[in-house]
């Protein structure tokens, strides 16, 4: 039987530079991998997660420079290019002021009031 | 007369995280879907009567059933006479049936 | 081998130890499947890794009077390994796979028995040999 999950991501930026990566995101990649057929709906302050101009490069401890930040546009991006549809909540970016040109093309908006409708299409739900 | 500096690292826009859930719940039950919602740890603190009245009634008019982690409840001092007509009591083991049914389950 | 799958729930952990209602509730949740005769799946990811952590040590206290017995400090891992004894008296399986590169880098990869290092592929398997699947998100 096919199964086709829904993953939600809502906080962003959690734990990111210390694992060099969003956990959420890197999961969803590595499920996809191993043949989960995912999409993902960023909402609330993950829906920063597409802005094009995120840069995490530069933190040094001591003279401990970090040489591989975060790269999250680009792992959004490879997440788009393994099938995984990557929706964000329109309303929540607008919020943030965050304008459709600032965010990578790969991510679809969707209405706070479509994401009841959007669960439909979906066997599961995997709220993060 | 002190100076204050005050560090604010949260985003002011998540401030009503609890409300989207609830707001979550109104929509799917609208569509028409049976919903369920389950407050435990800190959210059976809207259970008592007269918290969050508008809301939970506004829920149950929706046809949502409300319950309450009695655990969650006891644990925080609400009594059952204190709980808000509009919730019940149940155990946690209300949430494993509803997994093993198949319910699509969304933990907040 | 019978097919188990309707019988089977899946957790996906996230929270480390002593940091949030969350583990505890995660665990109350595990321990009650399994006394309602599910089999039952953990995928412990991030700080959730820590849950078994065979390390873990009770001490004194000195503000509630207690010596170290008295206090009877509880340890996730004794609580882990109790609902394992309690799935084997009732001849069920409780499967704990611990995210292998989150030990790694948090250092927790002295684990209690009966619980294993595992990758995502292994959440994959376990949802698709379960009828359902919770995640329960750290914040």
């Amino acid at each position: 039987m096919s199964t086709k999950h829904l993953v939600i991501l809502d906080t962003a930026y959690r734990a990111n530079l210390e694992e060099q990566d969003d956990p959420v995101l890197w999961l969803t990649h590595s499920l996809r991998r191993a043949g989960a057929d995912l999409d993902l709906l960023l909402r609330g302050n993950a829906v920063n997660y597409g802005v094009k101009t995120q840069d995490a490069s530069g933190l040094v401890f001591g003279d401990c420079p970090q040489s591989q930040p975060p790269r999250i546009a680009r792992d959004v991006r490879a997440l788009a290019d393994e099938g995984v549809r990557v929706f964000y909540v329109d309303e929540d970016a607008r919020e943030r002021g965050i304008a459709r040109d600032e965010l990578i093309d790969e991510v679809e908006p969707v209405s706070n009031r479509a994401v009841s409708r959007l669960f439909e299409s979906y066997t599961g739900i995997w709220q993060w | 007369m002190s100076k204050y500096l005050l560090v604010e690292s949260r985003d002011p826009f998540d401030r009503r995280p609890a409300n989207d859930l609830a707001a979550l719940a109104a929509e799917l039950a609208t569509e028409p879907n049976q919903v369920t919602l389950f407050l435990i740890q800190n959210g059976v603190l809207e259970a008592r009567d007269g918290a969050a009245a508008a809301r939970l009634g506004a829920l149950r008019e929706l046809g949502v059933t409300v319950l309450a982690d009695e655990f969650s409840l006891r644990e925080r001092g609400i009594a059952p006479e204190r709980l808000s007509p509009l919730v019940s009591s149940a155990s946690l083991g209300v949430v494993v049936a509803h997994l093993a049914r198949g319910d699509r389950t969304l933990w907040h | 081998m019978p097919d188990t799958r309707s019988t089977t729930l899946t957790f996906v952990l996230n929270d480390p130890p002593f940091e949030s209602a969350r583990s505890t509730t995660a665990l109350r949740l595990i321990d009650a499947a399994v006394k309602q005769g599910f089999h039952v799946n953990v995928f412990a990811y991030e700080g959730a890794v820590a849950l078994p952590f065979a390390k873990q040590a009770a001490h004194a206290n000195a503000i509630h009077g207690h010596d170290v017995a008295e206090e009877h400090h509880p340890l996730p891992k004794d609580w882990i390994a109790a609902i394992l004894d309690e799935a084997e008296r009732r001849g069920l399986r409780v499967d704990w796979v611990n995210c292998g590169l989150c030990v790694d880098e948090r250092g927790v990869g002295e684990s209690i028995p009966r619980t294993r290092r595992g990758s995502p592929a292994d959440l994959w398997k376990f949802v698709q040999a379960s009828v359902n699947t919770l995640i329960i998100p750290t914040r």
